[in-house]
């Protein structure tokens, strides 16, 4: 291309409190061209193909997607070839909003997510808890309505690692969007899921996560024969997360039927916690326990408002 | 089966005391000519970074030692037509660089420098029908954008001029099951995105809608044994997910579920002796060249908010919702939180993470 025409704007900064500026001269070079295009609000080949140079200097800067998202528009650009463009950028830099965010409006003006569900898993195959990928499958297959082979995928993934959070949450909504949890037949299914995945590898604070979530509507108590297996695993794979779970069982059968019995069972796991099983977080087990205890204790009061009544949560308010 | 429990070690040799005056000589010398690379990347989020370098020279008392003119000016000239303001000249508006702007200018009490009404009137025009917010003309949706909105409308005193019950709607259909928040309905609950939705509840008075208990629970299981907090089960801990935890703590009022002196321990454990700044983990390089030379890793970056200002805003009385004041931050920190997101693979890491002394102030 020919830039001879061009006259190259220099970078304003503005005030300069900590730094002094000394460039890589290439990148010079191409912001301050880019600059120039700007200004003259210029629609043509060489503003596209510099585009391209400054995101590959700086892809995160938005002001430079923002342009060539005019530039595709208005010079009419192929958007099959800007999808694998953009798929190779992805590639390199699969961690940053806007070269994500230019996929979904390319894939939005061609209508077309074929591509999407394979991309992403690929994209995931290289970190399988990138945040924007799954944000972008989310929309993919929400707006495409694109259900039908995702809790398969999920299950891929948890397979290769059961503790990937990403996964479990994407299973949670999946499941919500189509069957639901209603279906006893399901929850069992989920439950039973869960508990295989427990005993293969105990230590994992989103399967405890994703359990309590999927009942705590219906109450943790409430799932037949639930406590028992609980109960049975403590003995041979405890975890914090299941002693946590099993105090909530124990706060949720309190609800309905209050007995000091299952109080003190509550009190036991908390002080359990407190002082030998996740001492780190003891303050929580302490709250926990004296909660527990003005909620249904024998002085236990009518609870006049949601919230917590911990003297240390006072003190964080005044 | 499945991958080990993610965590790091802090060897005994890691410095286990605030070296200020390494932090200060850091962002001093920052920017000088080798490195100059890393600032000029960063032209993109300029506003954002200049507020935060603000921040941390008031937290060191040095404010004084910037020139407010200038700066002021710059902000000037980044308001567009639209009432939208760029992260530096020549960029497109945004609302995380409109936040910032305001955030600045409340700093120094000066907001009217800026075209208010169309400050509010480009907001306004970008919350959608069912409440969320848009960052910018091209769409995208994020809680964080919400957070954006509202911080900057309460910092103006204008809350009233979008539809705040549906921007809550909004927020709290990104509840999650385990009671955190993402970006949009459906997505992974994340430290950095439940700062921006507790931050957005107190700011528009709806604390209450949280389950405050189980939100407190998640946040307070971020902490590894490490005393280092990450930012979703199961990842390592980052020394910035340290603020977006805590601080989201500290607005729901369950901050004493975290180990104090583990964190502090671990924080003080990032720190480079020999250059200044943090490391986003105890062993990590603080490089000078930054995040540009490091491999991506997605976090966020955090700063202060002036909830002085927000107090001592017209916004404040006869407010519709009437919320109760978040709890009490120590002097350091009389002001509360609040931020501009943005991808800190492109950003200057150490010099942001001095904020982390701020931290250890508090504690």
């Amino acid at each position: 291309f020919e830039w001879s025409d061009l006259e190259p704007v220099p970078q304003d900064d503005g005030p300069n409190p900590v730094v002094k500026i000394a460039y890589s001269e290439k990148f010079t070079d191409v912001f301050d061209y880019f600059r120039a295009l700007l200004k003259n609000d210029e629609k043509s080949e060489r503003a596209f193909t510099l585009t391209a140079e400054a995101i590959e200097l700086n892809a995160a800067n938005y002001t430079v997607w923002h342009y060539r998202r005019v530039l595709l528009q208005a010079l009419e650009k192929d958007l099959r070839q800007e999808m694998r463009y953009i798929t190779a950028i992805i590639e390199e830099q699969p961690k940053n909003y806007q070269v994500w965010h230019h996929r979904r409006m390319v894939v939005e003006w061609l209508s077309d997510p074929s591509e999407e569900l394979e991309f992403i898993a690929d994209i995931l195959s290289q970190d399988a808890k990138n945040y924007h990928a799954w944000q972008h499958r989310q929309w993919v297959i929400q707006e495409y309505k694109l259900w039908d082979s995702e809790l398969e995928f999920v299950e891929r993934l948890l397979e290769e690692d059961v503790r990937n959070n990403s996964a479990w949450n994407q299973r949670h909504f999946v499941i919500s969007h189509t069957t639901g949890y209603s279906d006893p037949a399901i929850l069992d299914r989920e439950v039973q899921y869960c508990l295989c995945q427990i005993r293969k590898a105990p230590h994992n604070e989103s399967v405890w996560n994703y359990l309590k979530g999927i009942l705590q509507d219906r109450g943790l108590s409430s799932h037949p024969g639930l406590l028992e297996r609980v109960l049975e695993l403590k003995e041979t794979q405890c975890s914090p997360y299941l002693l946590a779970f099993l105090v909530d069982s124990y706060e949720d059968a309190l609800e309905t039927n209050n007995t000091r019995a299952t109080l003190n069972q509550a009190q036991e796991v908390c002080a359990l916690l407190a002082q030998v099983k996740d001492t780190i977080r003891r303050e929580y087990w302490l709250f926990l326990g004296r909660s527990l205890e003005s909620k249904y204790g024998p002085t236990a009061a009518p609870q006049s408002d949601a919230a917590s009544s911990d003297a240390a949560d006072q003190q964080e308010l005044s | 089966q499945g991958t080990q429990i993610k965590d790091v070690v802090i060897k005994d040799d890691a410095p286990n005391a605030l070296i200020l005056d390494k932090h200060a000589d850091y962002i001093a010398a920052y920017g000088s000519k080798k490195d100059d690379y890393e600032y000029t990347v960063s032209e993109y989020l300029r506003m954002s970074g200049i507020y935060w370098g603000l921040t941390v020279m008031d937290l060191m008392s040095q404010l004084p030692r910037m020139n407010c003119e200038e700066i002021t000016e710059f902000i000037k000239s980044c308001q567009h037509e639209c009432g939208g303001i760029s992260a530096s000249i020549g960029h497109d508006p945004h609302l995380l660089y409109t936040l910032s702007a305001v955030q600045i200018l409340s700093l120094y009490d000066n907001v009217q420098a800026l075209d208010v009404d169309k400050v509010v009137e480009y907001i306004k025009a970008l919350q959608q029908e069912d409440g969320s917010f848009a960052g910018d003309k091209w769409g995208e949706i994020d809680t964080r954008f919400s957070f954006c909105a509202v911080a900057t409308l309460a910092l103006l005193g204008k809350l009233d001029a979008i539809d705040v019950d549906k921007a809550v709607e909004f927020v709290l259909s990104c509840m999650n099951f385990d009671g955190g928040f993402g970006c949009r309905p459906g997505s992974e609950s994340h430290a950095g995105q439940i700062y921006c939705c507790t931050g957005f509840l107190s700011l528009t008075g709806q604390l209450h809608r949280l389950n405050a208990d189980l939100l407190g629970w998640w946040l307070c299981e971020r902490q590894l044994p490490s005393g280092g907090l990450n930012g979703r089960p199961e990842k390592l801990p980052d020394v910035c997910y340290s603020w977006w935890v805590l601080a989201s703590l500290k607005i729901i009022g369950r901050i004493h579920w975290i180990d104090k002196a583990k964190l502090r321990a671990f924080i003080l454990a990032c720190q480079d002796e020999e250059t200044g700044g943090f490391a986003d983990r105890p062993g990590d390089m603080v490089s000078p060249c930054g995040t540009a030379v490091r491999p991506s890793r997605v976090s966020r970056c955090c700063d202060l908010q002036l909830q002085r200002n927000v107090n001592q805003s017209p916004a404040n009385s006869g407010r519709r919702h009437n919320f109760k004041q978040p709890p009490q931050l120590s002097r350091k920190f009389e002001q509360s939180v609040a931020s501009s997101l943005t991808d800190v693979d492109q950003l200057p890491s150490a010099l942001l993470r001095v904020y982390v002394q701020a931290i250890l102030a508090f504690m």
